[in-house]
């Protein structure tokens, strides 16, 4: 366990908030480049599907979740019934219950910004956040991330709208860089040999999600990776009890 | 095309699970702070789950352009060496990652 070195104080001088919001904002530079191409990518999709452009921005608003929004987009298109479409957004945005463990929301104190910390804790924000050390972190720097990651989201989805049908042929693969982003947080928050287990356990986790469900790889894994987490939990405490019985 | 009224069910529907589902933990975890098993699983969760988003997020690109397995295994590759070779600059590993990707598929 990291210990804060700089007893906390109250309220941050403001100096030192306009540097958190500072780094919040760099913070989000990298998950931008992954989240304004899919935002644009969504504008254009709606468009195309001939759903009406106010949606690009009430769904960006709504869901802030940019998979779901993209699947969601071709099940409103056929007017699927709402019975699925709840299950739909129950499933796929089911991995945000794991976020919950290991997101930095005790270091924003405002209820209105903790209700909103907890409304835009997408995937990007919740990556960005976790691959940073304990003390890296706080919660002018995390909101203005936040903040930011949804204005590249919404402003996405404006510009892809209006470009609609005009781009003959829009740029391919940009939202790799999504994938490449979390491919480097998860080197980042490899800090040591300790992180080894829980990577080797995810790693088997994926594996097997993507043989058995490869339609909701995310959804498989993560529950798999949960499960063998806990196996690991029930093996160590029992070692510690014997451990301690031995001594 | 379907009615307003239908696509602003839809919207209300999309909001309301996905704000529970990530507000409903925080609500649970808040009285299991102090507890062994949320403590261990804080410090566990965080590297196994970016590994898995990195992994879905790569088969995702890949199934969305099968012809660009390759291009994308190599774009990983390229954004692991640059981080590791360039001192760790996120946006800089990102944006090298992406911009081989981006060139392959589309020039190839």
């Amino acid at each position: 366990m990291e210990q804060d070195v700089l007893p906390r104080t109250a309220a941050p001088a403001p100096a030192a908030r306009r540097t958190q919001l500072a780094q919040g904002v760099r913070d989000s530079f990298s998950a931008g480049l992954g989240i304004f191409p899919l935002g644009i990518a969504l504008g254009l999709l709606i468009i195309q599907a001939g759903l009406p452009w106010w949606l690009a921005p009430a769904l960006s608003l709504a869901a802030f979740a940019g998979s779901l929004e993209l699947l969601l987009v071709g099940m409103m298109a056929t007017v699927t019934p709402l019975a699925a479409v709840a299950l739909t957004v129950l499933v796929v945005n089911f991995r945000h219950v794991f976020y919950a463990f290991s997101f930095p929301l005790h270091l924003v104190r405002h209820p209105v910004a903790k209700a909103y910390a907890v409304y835009a804790m997408i995937d990007e924000a919740y990556a960005v956040s976790a691959s940073l050390r304990e003390h890296e972190r706080s919660a002018p720097r995390l909101l203005a991330m936040q903040i930011a990651c949804e204005t590249y989201w919404v402003g996405g989805g404006l510009v892809g709208v209006a470009l609609g049908a005009a781009l003959p042929a829009p740029v391919k693969g940009l939202e790799f860089a999504l994938c490449a982003l979390f491919t480097v947080l998860t080197l980042d928050a490899f800090r040591s040999r300790k992180e080894l287990p829980s990577l080797v356990l995810a790693g088997a986790s994926a594996a097997v999600a993507l043989v058995v469900t490869p339609g909701m790889a995310m959804f498989t894994a993560l529950l798999l990776f949960v499960g063998l987490l806990l196996a690991r939990h029930a093996v160590s405490a029992r070692r510690s009890v014997q451990g301690a019985a031995s001594a | 095309m379907p009615s307003s009224s239908y696509l602003i069910a839809v919207l209300a529907i999309v909001f309301s699970i996905t704000l529970a589902l990530r507000a409903a933990p925080f609500a649970v975890l808040g009285r299991l702070r102090d507890s062994a098993i949320v403590q261990r699983l804080a410090v566990w969760m965080p590297v196994g789950i970016l590994a898995i988003l990195a992994v879905t997020a790569l088969h995702g690109t890949i199934t969305s352009d099968a012809h660009g397995a390759w291009y994308a295994l190599l774009a990983v590759t390229v954004t692991i060496g640059v981080h590791l070779a360039f001192g760790r600059r996120t946006i800089l590993s990102v944006c090298a990652g992406t911009a081989v990707y981006v060139v392959l598929l589309n020039s190839l």
